[in-house]
């Protein structure tokens, strides 16, 4: 038998998307509204007669989320898959797992897959913690008898033997979060593919998994891939890598190898821009030239997760030396529409005097980040005493990841609308 | 764990030729899902029985009332009016409720449909189950009319399982068909109530359908229901109510038509639901 367990052998993914067309800005004639509207309607009824997908939107696209990828994995490789937002990381693990069907190219694979794409999938709120431990093994692909005789242990990992007869929808969220993990972490496929689950659940439990992966690939030779954009964890987990950027492999080797690479890809594309760009204004006093992003440790992050700190640091180079001075920092928020959602200003705050070096950066805290996944554009701004310094249009994104943002070990999705609101329910009789 | 080391290519297009028998691997997923189901409806167990007993019993005193006492239609030999209601509309109230929440199931369990692989074919099953288990509940009422009725049922009664079946492969067919349209035309969730409404008084559900004239029977027919009440009636009332065979064989026919076309628009779109979902 051969070491080889998945081979792709150029594998591509299509899917369509639909577009409005961009429409004046005010208003539009009633010509135009209905040609427009018959149009459509005519393109609809063509696709519903040939029993085509029909998209929403006044043009359809081909956007290919995979293009032309190929590569090979062993038999005990944990590989590492990392690329940025949009890369087709999920696209390429729900092929694999046979969730969606590739459009071109192969892929050949040895041996049982089981997919963890997200924690707790098909738990119901209203079975028994004991009856979803069945539920969602079964639909993680753990027969009957398996799950019985993993039972206990699954129970003694997450912790809740007290609870087991109660229906999940009274657990605090942390109990629900660690009963889903412990089911997920008692898989035992030959092949084991894992999307960011990871990063919701607290970080004493998240080791815990990994731990507990990480024991299952070394010891009994399972293969595992693994998406995360938290390298950390990638560098410990994995033994190698692979890179995917714009649906394509731009690497493919040692863990380290691949999350050098991806790094440095990270520079070229932000730090460079900013610093060369010349559609600024200000009198030059001080100059953005970088924008980073980070945890609440202070970790560089690619991107923000929707629940989670936000640290946002802008840097830059000036002509003053430590003094303290009155500045205005302020950078605004716009969604993929172009709707302003917010601003953020230092002197909103009161914290009207900061410290400007040679170089340096502003940081700004944002202890929540209350948006849904998708990227958001940002205008950055700052004034040194009542004077512009710097100003960039569209100066940088802010990616933002699904997240855990209710604490409830689901991940909160991007179907409506940008922002996330914390809120508290309650029902009472009048 | 049994290491079974098989081999899976994953291709375009590439028509799956395990279908079958992979669909016979989840089947311990079809029992966990069915259970699932099941239990969710009946966990506030008043509530769901309850609902399951009354909606056939109260449907079925409006219709005597309606069908017997003003349109004044006879029922089928010296059988109680309402028994026969009843026996008609257990069939129907199994197959309503099978289509209309079997063509919801796929876009109510969206979440699993993208993030797992299983063969789809057992989340509107599963979901039918479910109305299967409130079809056999509702058999409660009807032995408790038979004994208010002193209504013995005769042999008959031992061909009642062969009708259920029919009933359950009657509704699979046209449920598989409606749930993947509902995938990719949303629009068929609005149709689909109101089809059933209609349905409701086209069958022969608050009438016997010897109450249509002779000329028409075989039209009539067509609709693979008439076949399942007859047959129920047949079953529960004994010799008041005869079979009428061309509806039988049509219901048969229109039945396995159904279940092939359902089976091969439902593997034909099963690929493209989690892209489209
Ligand atoms: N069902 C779909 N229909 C249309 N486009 C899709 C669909 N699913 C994914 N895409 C697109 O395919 C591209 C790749 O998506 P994918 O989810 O694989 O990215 P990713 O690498 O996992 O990103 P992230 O790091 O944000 O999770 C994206 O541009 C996305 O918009
Ligand atoms: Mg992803």
């Amino acid at each position: 038998m051969s070491d080889t367990v998945i081979s792709v052998e150029g594998l591509s993914k299509r899917y369509l998307v639909g577009h409005q067309a961009a429409r004046g800005e005010r208003y539009e004639t009633l010509r135009e509204t209905v040609t427009r509207g018959v149009r459509r309607f005519g393109r609809t009824a063509l696709d519903m007669a040939r029993g085509r997908q029909i998209i929403q939107g006044d043009t359809v696209e081909e956007f290919w989320a995979l293009k032309d990828l190929s590569f090979e994995i062993k038999r005990g490789e944990v590989v590492g898959v990392i690329g940025r937002n949009g890369a087709g990381k999920s696209t390429l693990l729900k092929i694999l797992s046979r969730i969606t069907e590739p459009t071109k190219g192969r892929v050949t694979i040895r041996g049982r897959v089981a997919s963890l794409l997200e924690v707790g999938t098909g738990f119901h709120p209203e079975l028994t913690g004991r009856e979803n431990i069945y539920l969602n093994g079964a639909i993680l692909g753990m027969t009957r008898a398996e799950i019985k005789a993993k039972f206990d242990e699954i129970v003694d990992f997450a912790e809740v033997e007290k609870f087991l007869d109660t229906p999940v929808k009274r657990y605090s969220s942390g109990m629900y979060v660690r009963l889903a993990f412990a089911v997920a972490a008692h898989l035992e496929p030959e092949i084991l593919v894992v999307d960011e689950v990871l990063s919701v659940g607290d970080a004493e439990f998240q080791r815990k998994c990994l731990g507990k992966m990480k024991d299952v690939s070394a010891g009994q030779g399972r293969t595992v891939l693994f998406v995360s954009h938290n390298m950390p964890s990638v560098q410990q987990l994995c033994t190698s890598g692979l890179m995917l950027s714009h649906g394509t492999a731009l690497y493919r080797g040692s863990i380290d190898g691949t999350i050098a690479q991806y790094m440095s890809s990270l520079d070229q594309t932000s730090r460079q821009e900013l610093r060369s760009r010349k559609d600024r204004e200000g009198d030059g006093r001080l100059r953005v030239v970088d924008v980073s992003f980070h945890d609440e440790r202070g970790n560089h992050v690619e991107a923000a997760i929707c629940g989670q700190p936000l640290r946002v640091r802008i840097h830059y180079e000036s002509r003053y030396d430590g003094q303290e001075m009155p500045v205005d920092v302020a950078f605004n928020l716009r969604s993929n529409n172009g709707i302003l959602l917010t601003c953020f200003a230092n002197i909103q705050t009161g914290a009207e005097r900061l410290a400007v070096h040679r170089k340096g950066y502003f940081e700004c805290l944002w202890p929540k980040v209350n948006l849904r996944s998708g990227s958001y554009m940002s205008t950055l701004f700052v004034g040194v005493e009542e004077q512009t310094a710097d100003w960039l249009q569209n100066a940088f994104q802010i990616p933002v990841e699904e997240g855990n943002f209710f604490g409830t070990g689901r991940l909160v999705t991007r179907d409506h609308g940008d922002l996330v609101m914390d809120q508290v329910w309650t029902g009472a009789p009048t | 764990m049994t290491i079974e080391s098989h081999e899976i290519v994953l291709e375009a297009g590439r028509a799956e030729r395990n279908y079958w028998r992979d669909l016979w691997r989840y089947r311990e997923l079809f029992q966990v899902l069915a259970g699932r189901d099941v239990a969710v409806r009946y966990k506030q167990t008043v509530i769901g029985i309850v609902w399951a007993v009354m909606r056939p019993f109260l449907t079925m005193l409006i219709f005597t009332i309606i069908f017997s006492r003003i349109a004044k239609l006879p029922s089928d030999g010296d059988a109680p009016y309402a028994l026969m209601v009843l026996a008609g509309l257990l069939p129907w109230t199994f197959f309503s409720t099978a289509l209309g929440d079997a063509s919801l199931s796929l876009v109510t369990n969206s979440n699993l449909i993208s993030k797992v692989y299983f063969p789809r074919l057992i989340i509107p099953t599963a979901t039918i189950v479910v109305s299967f288990v409130d079809l056999l509940i509702s058999f409660v009422i009807l032995v408790a009319m038979m004994v208010w009725y002193r209504f013995a049922p005769t042999v008959n009664i031992l061909a009642l399982p062969l009708f259920v079946i029919m009933a359950f492969l009657t509704s699979l067919g046209p449920g598989l068909w409606i749930t993947a349209l509902n995938v990719k035309y949303r629009d068929f969730r609005y149709i689909i109530p109101f089809m059933l409404q209609f349905g409701l008084y086209v069958s022969p559900v608050g009438f016997s359908s010897t109450a249509v004239p002779e000329q028409w029977r075989l039209l009539y027919s067509l609709n693979p229901m008439v076949g399942v009440i007859d047959g129920f009636r047949w079953c529960i009332l004994g010799g008041n109510s005869h079979i009428y065979w061309p509806s039988l064989t049509s219901t048969a026919v229109i039945t396995v038509f159904f279940l092939w076309l359902g089976i091969r628009q439902f593997r034909k779109m099963e690929k493209t639901f989690a892209d489209l979902i």
